[in-house]
């Protein structure tokens, strides 16, 4: 089983360590409800060392990421980053990513750690002519810092001529700062990007330099925090921070044998490209037939008793079987029962408050359809510090 | 972890307290850590009947589901009702407060295929 960086650090901080995608990773540290609270009013700090990097480069690298992916890398300004996708032929989800521009000619693309080879040998085969794909997750450690107070924890580390770039950094923004950390000297592509909801940010650095971010991080969160919660956060709550957000996890949302459309994502396609891109023929001929994409994804809040799993039946009471859970979990910030379901989209339209139905061992347990995301986001807020943010 | 003297264990990590004719079951310490939060508990109806060793119940922790399995035969005669509105009881006081059933013994030599506090010990060691 694969490491990352700050393994050490985890046995150290007493968490409990699970298999994750073939990483041996924290699955909690003081437990996930205390965890997904602290994310929720104060800030999280999180490992997600196990996530791919790949770095994208070359003067026909833009053209080439939009042929290889479902949005337009191009387009990005530099210093910007997009949610995308990518595809297969016939517009299957490999992966879903985020690609940062972080130069002129240079892209970073994050893959999940799952999908990380699969995604790496698709833009290898997509763009290897036109640009140079290297695969730099062996050397590349990520650390996030989520919540309402990240601005100011992680600001405490910037340099001061940097801190008014750093603080100016938008929702989904990047940029390479240089930090000067317990004597080190660390590069870092710092990203205000995320996957809780929250304001937070994401740092890549050097595997070398995870050890020492990591621990400057700790201790400015727990110097900085003003009596609000701040502590390391496993992927327990990772989980239940993103669903409560409403945001796909690949192998539960997403899969190969859904379309973009089918999870509700389709914005994400750019169908008009005018070099094409790989699945943008199946994708095209099926929107511009108006025919109906065969998934929709739904939110749903059990108001019976019992937790919706991954896997579990949903229907209209006593009616057929629609589709199963996608994901589910009590939610700690509403206090209960949330998840998202995978129906069949000839039963559409489902409305917020319609009645339908959990199979939980066997029985039918009341649900409702619910908007998403189940809890309204703040990662987009203008500001994460200071006074615009007191308790937002 | 030490776990109670006075109660017997199942392989499963239930616990029974016996008296008389009565027991009261619950699930171990260590069971409760590895679940984590827990957030949802479904036990039978007062009434309904246990067999050793079969899934009664479930418990969920914010996680996953997980199987109870029954350390004895009998007839459900209460259930903790307090862990509708506060399941996390279960990870507080797993012991007392956080008790599943009481239960009518149907057959109280079943006992002896239960492990003793040292045993169960030395299973989760």
């Amino acid at each position: 089983m694969q490491r990352t960086a700050l393994y050490e650090e985890h046995l150290t901080l007493g968490a409990r360590m699970v298999d994750f995608a073939g990483w041996e990773m924290p699955v909690q540290y003081a437990g996930v409800i205390e965890e997904h609270r602290a994310v929720r009013t104060g800030a999280g700090l999180f490992d997600l060392g196990h996530m791919g990097e790949i770095r994208v480069s070359g003067p026909s690298a833009g053209a080439a990421l939009d042929y290889a992916l479902i949005s337009t890398p191009s387009a990005l300004l530099v210093g910007r980053a997009q949610y995308s996708m990518i595809v297969n032929e016939v517009g299957g989800i490999l992966d879903d990513l985020v690609v940062y521009r972080i130069a002129d000619a240079e892209w970073l693309v994050v893959a999940n750690a799952s999908n990380r080879t699969v995604v790496a040998a698709a833009l290898r085969e997509r763009v290897g002519g036109s640009a140079t794909v290297v695969d730099e997750s062996d050397n590349t450690s990520m650390i996030a810092i989520q919540g309402v107070t990240s601005a100011e924890i992680f600001g405490s580390l910037i340099p001061e001529e940097e801190r008014s770039a750093f603080h100016a950094l938008r929702n989904y923004s990047a940029a390479t700062m240089r930090l000067e950390v317990a004597g080190a000297a660390i590069t870092a592509l710092i990203a205000r990007t995320g996957y809780t909801g929250e304001v937070g940010y994401e740092a890549y650095v050097e595997n070398a330099h995870a050890v020492v971010l990591w621990r400057a991080l700790l201790a400015a969160g727990s110097a900085i925090s003003h009596g609000t919660p701040f502590q390391p956060i496993g992927l327990g709550a990772r989980d239940t921070l993103r669903l409560e957000a409403g945001m796909p996890l690949y192998g539960n949302e997403l899969r190969e044998e859904l379309t973009p459309f089918d999870v509700g994502l389709g914005r994400v396609v750019k169908l008009d490209k005018p070099g094409g891109f790989v699945g943008g023929e199946a994708l095209l001929a099926r929107s511009t037939r108006g025919e109906r994409f065969g998934r929709a994804l739904v939110g749903l809040r059990v108001t019976g008793r019992g937790i919706a799993r991954h896997g579990y039946e949903v229907r209209r009471p006593g009616g057929a079987t629609l589709g199963l859970i996608t994901s589910g979990t009590h939610s700690p910030s509403l206090g209960y029962p949330i998840a998202l379901a995978d129906l069949n989209a000839e039963a559409a339209p489902f409305t917020p408050g319609e009645p339908l139905e959990v199979l939980i061992r066997g029985e039918g347990v009341a649900a409702e359809v619910t908007g998403v995301p189940f809890i309204p986001k703040r990662s987009t807020e203008g500001r994460a510090q200071g006074a615009h943010q007191q308790g937002g | 972890m030490t776990s109670p003297a006075d109660l017997r264990y199942s392989k499963e990590h239930e616990w029974v307290r016996v008296s008389g004719d009565r027991a009261v079951i619950g699930i171990t310490a260590h069971a409760a850590g590895e679940l984590g939060d827990v957030v949802f508990v479904d036990l039978p109806a007062v009434g309904a009947t246990l067999k050793q060793f079969a899934v009664f119940g479930a418990i969920e922790s914010v996680k996953a589901v997980s199987d109870l399995f029954s350390p004895i035969s009998g007839s459900v005669m209460a259930r903790n009702e307090q862990l509708v509105s506060a399941p996390e009881t279960v990870n507080v006081d797993p012991y007392g407060e956080g008790w599943l059933l009481e239960v009518a013994l149907s057959n109280t030599e079943e006992l002896a295929a239960l492990l003793d506090a040292a045993g169960y010990d030395k299973l989760t060691a």
